[in-house]
């Protein structure tokens, strides 16, 4: 008997448009890389079927399906120099040795590998091996999507951005289908036009990555997106006010919304969004009292904790803003920003 | 297809020399050396009987499982740390200390008796079952350095770096970590050093005389002045099979489940 | 990226150098003593140099004997090696059957060598063994006791019997080790089997390939039990390989001196092959 614990993937569909940079986000285990290898080739799904153009792929191999993936670390060929390696994939499918040198030259432009060329693939730098791994897909004219699977893992920290930004510039320039999969917020949020979230093997939420930051459908979108994620605070709900941390805010009529679905009822306001007043503001309704329990200081600007009830919340200060460590403050969670959430789905 | 019957077939055929042990062991003296039979007739077990009945063989059989499982941890544990370095550093005298370690596998061991049996009496290690191990560890060691250095080069060096950015320290990342990227480079390495160990009679039969006495010494007890008893050896042959094999199927896991690279 | 230059790995092989050091050098000192001494009693020595070294290596029986040995060296390796390799390239990836594959491949190296050397003895005899009986049967006229040509197939065969297996099982754990990343991208470019073959899992399988060689080298340049037990050397002197012609100066003459140049001659030899093969494999490596 199987259940749905059985499944890596739960029910999901996903189109990617031609042309489109995706990024599949969310934490190890996910599933990100099993829906990656299904749209690759690389895995057969046990349900469902893989389309492409309405044409059924499913049960095509990886080499017919026009696809080109790049792994999480380097793969090249040791044997062979780096243009041996860029001009593999085309000498394989019996292109002539003009064309591909053509071809080669033209990729390894485009990737600043002209340089290494004639140098013995093994032994050099991890990013240049990926971008050799990147440039083995471009190769082909006919390759209608580059699949990466967390491709800067084992690159060093201040290499890491120099790559993002030539898989930006690479997907300006040739307009081919980009699919990154990462558990990176920074990155997916800086590459992709549209992010799919997913966590244990379902999609939670895809938008761009503006949508996704200011209207996380899901909870666990709003936790981790964000640095510091979403403040999640439990609450019930009282005729159109959220009681949290034994405080009543007024929210208006999402509250019947959120009565309606029924089940557990969650508050959320990003750090970024919530404000901090010294005294009590004009719009006391959706305020409270708290007190601060922290400040921290994080080069740009500051994280300020504060508490109230038995909550305890992140506010975003900018560097100028100053607030005593133990100083009573009030809490103003602006209406347009502040989401319900019941069972973990956004209340609309 | 085809690799599949070539397999088959060199399977097959590896076997039947075993199989014909095997029959060995089941016949007696005079039916081994009088008449041919693909099949044994009149099946006796006569030769195991004497050997289970013998305690000497018993005692041989845990004295030689003794010093093999020092060996075994003893060479492993040793080459570990050697590896790795030859792995991943340059160092003075590196390659030629590297090539050194083979040096010790290059004379018969019937070389060092005389001088290891003088060395280990001196020491009073004679008669125990360490002495057959540390002898043993002259051509184990250098094999296992060898042997798991070609497996740690393996492993691309970008895996080491960034488990060190996340804050392991180093023994947790080698145990944790990289030890298992190179499972079937440990499992076959303990195999060989265990049946290398196994195996070798003569430092082992030399190390000894009655406290550890090994397999070794009784099986040389199968020659006598009546001639050579070969069924009783084939039994003990048999039964020398058996300990190997446990080794083997409890280390095959880890020879074939390689390289897991894990969420990184 | 290259391999930082870190004298403090001295540290991780401390435990090696005491434990084979400790093994290593006093036997190898002894060993060289007597080779330079004529031991007539326990007490009675004298030195004589270099008498024994030019005794041992004019000794024709010498010769003969190495001819021998490097020929069947040769011969053992250039079957074994290919063939252990595609054995481990046969291996089935179905988990039962390539766990009964495996303990079934071992088996050969798990009897002890004299056991082994027993085996054939008898299995090869065209009267009472089951390999003898059956060749002669084809219509193949084989006695390894009396030509030497058969007893030469014989010994080979029961080597390659019993040593492929090794090689088969480390090409097997080198294979096993191969991220499967790496045949996902052969795939994802097109590759032929043979052309995975040939750039990745070849190369990958170089260290592994390498130690298998040597070893082999060495081992077959020093087996003593196995041909000894078989054929006991002949007939004649037809199978009598360097190591079982050491072991008669030593053991049968009772010649310690002499015996002891000739370990030290031995060694030398087989250092000197080893280092060219092991030059040979690692050249790659130094550019």
């Amino acid at each position: 008997m199987e259940s749905e614990r059985d499944y890596a993937l739960k029910p999901l569909e996903q189109v990617w448009n031609d042309g489109g940079a995706y990024a599949l986000l969310g934490p190890s285990g996910c599933g990100k890389t099993t829906l990656l290898n299904i749209v690759s080739g690389l895995l057969r799904p046990a349900q469902g079927t893989v389309l492409v153009d309405g044409k059924d792929v499913t049960g095509a191999s990886p080499q017919a399906r026009n696809i080109a993936q790049v792994f999480q670390f380097p793969v090249v060929y040791d044997t062979m120099t780096v243009f041996e390696n860029l001009a593999f994939p085309l000498r394989n499918r019996g292109v002539s040795r003009d064309q591909a040198t053509a071809r080669v030259e033209q990729i390894a432009s485009l990737l600043e590998l002209r340089s290494e060329l004639g140098h013995k693939a093994s032994g050099l730098p991890a990013d240049v091996k990926q971008r050799i791994s990147l440039g083995r897909g471009l190769v082909r004219s006919d390759v209608a999507a580059i699949l990466l699977d967390e491709p800067l893992t084992v690159i060093d920290p201040h290499v890491k951005w120099l790559l993002r930004r030539k898989l930006v510039q690479i997907h300006a320039e040739l307009r081919v289908t980009l699919v990154y999969v990462t558990h990176d917020q920074v990155e997916a949020l800086t590459l992709a036009d549209e992010v799919i979230v997913m966590n244990e093997g379902r999609i939670l939420q895809r938008g761009t990555p503006r949508e996704l930051f200011e209207r996380p459908a899901h909870t666990f979108v709003g936790y981790f997106i964000g640095s510091p994620g979403m403040n999640l605070l439990p609450c019930t709900i009282d005729g159109h006010f959220a009681v949290v941390g034994g405080r009543r805010l007024a929210l208006g009529p999402v509250c019947d919304r959120a009565r309606a679905r029924g089940g557990t009822t969650t508050l959320g306001i990003r750090p970024e969004f919530l404000r901090l007043h010294p005294r009590r503001p004009e719009q006391a309704a959706s305020a409270l009292e708290a007190v601060v329990i922290g400040v921290e200081n994080c080069g740009g600007h500051k994280i300020a904790s504060a508490r109230f009830g038995e909550q305890t919340v992140a506010v975003k200060l900018s560097e100028e803003d100053s607030i005593e460590h133990g100083a009573a403050c009030w809490l103003e969670f602006p209406l347009p920003w502040t989401m319900l959430y019941a069972d973990d789905r956004a209340v609309a | 297809m085809k690799r599949a019957l070539f397999l088959t077939l060199y399977l097959v055929g590896s076997l039947v020399p075993t199989y014909w042990l095997i029959c060995m062991s089941l016949r007696t003296n005079d039916q081994i050396l009088g008449a041919f039979s693909i099949l044994p007739r009149d099946l006796t077990v006569a030769n195991y009987v004497t050997i289970f009945t013998d305690s000497d063989w018993s005692d041989g059989y845990l004295n030689s499982l003794a010093y093999v499982a020092i060996n075994t941890v003893l060479s492993v544990a040793v080459a570990l740390p050697a590896a790795y370095a030859f792995s991943r550093y340059r160092f003075m005298g590196d390659k030629h200390l590297f090539f050194w370690l083979l040096t010790n596998r290059m004379s018969p061991p019937a070389v060092f008796l005389l001088p290891f049996f003088q060395l280990y009496s001196s020491i009073g290690l004679f008669d125990t079952p360490w002495a057959v191990a540390l002898s043993h560890t002259l051509f184990t060691v250098p094999l296992a350095v060898w042997i798991l250095e070609g497996f740690m080069s393996g492993v691309p060096r970008e895996i080491d770096e960034p488990a060190y950015i996340d804050g392991f320290r180093f023994p947790r990342f080698f145990f944790r970590i990289f030890l298992p990227l190179i499972r079937s480079g440990v499992a076959v390495t303990a195999f060989f050093c265990f049946m290398f160990s196994w195996v070798e009679l003569l430092l082992a039969r030399t190390l000894t005389a009655v406290d550890a006495k090994p397999i070794a010494a009784t099986m040389t007890r199968t020659v006598s002045a009546a001639g050579m008893d070969w069924g009783v050896l084939a039994a003990a042959g048999v039964l020398t099979i058996v300990p190997g094999a446990i080794v083997i199927g409890f280390a095959r896991n880890y020879i074939a489940k390689g390289f897991a690279l894990g969420r990184v | 990226m290259a391999k930082p230059n870190d004298n403090r790995a001295w540290l991780m092989m401390l435990p090696v150098l005491a434990v084979v050091g400790f093994s290593a050098v006093i036997p190898l000192m002894t060993v060289v003593n007597y080779s330079v001494q004529d031991i007539l009693g326990p007490d009675q020595r004298i030195f004589v140099g270099r008498e024994w070294y030019h005794k041992v290596l004019t000794d024709p029986e010498l010769h003969g004997a190495f001819i021998r040995q490097v020929i069947f060296s040769a011969s053992v390796l250039a079957i074994e090696v290919p063939l252990g390799l595609v054995i481990a390239l046969s291996m089935p990836l179905h988990r039962i059957w390539s766990s009964l594959s495996l303990v079934i491949l071992a088996l050969p190296l798990l009897i002890p060598w004299n056991v082994i050397g027993t085996i054939w003895q008898v299995f090869a005899r065209r009267d009472i063994g089951l390999g003898g009986v059956a060749i002669n049967a084809l219509g193949i006229p084989y006695n390894y006791t009396s030509n030497a040509f058969d007893a030469w197939i014989t010994v080979v065969v029961m080597d390659v019997w019993h040593w492929t297996p090794l090689i088969a099982l480390l090409c097997y754990a080198g294979l096993r080790a191969i991220p499967e990343a790496y045949y996902q991208a052969a795939r994802i470019d097109g590759a032929s089997s043979w052309g995975t073959f040939r750039h990745i899992q070849l190369p990958k399988l170089k260290g592994v390939l390498t130690i298998a060689l040597l070893l082999r080298f060495m081992d077959s340049f020093m087996i003593y039990t196995e041909p000894f037990v078989l054929t006991g050397g002949g007939p004649g002197n037809a199978t009598t390989f360097l190591s079982q012609h050491l072991t008669r100066l030593a053991v049968g003459q009772f010649d310690l001196g002499p015996a002891a140049a000739f370990s030290i001659v031995y060694f030398l030899v087989v250092l000197l092959f080893s280092y060219a093969f092991y030059l040979v494999m690692t050249a790659g490596d130094r550019r």
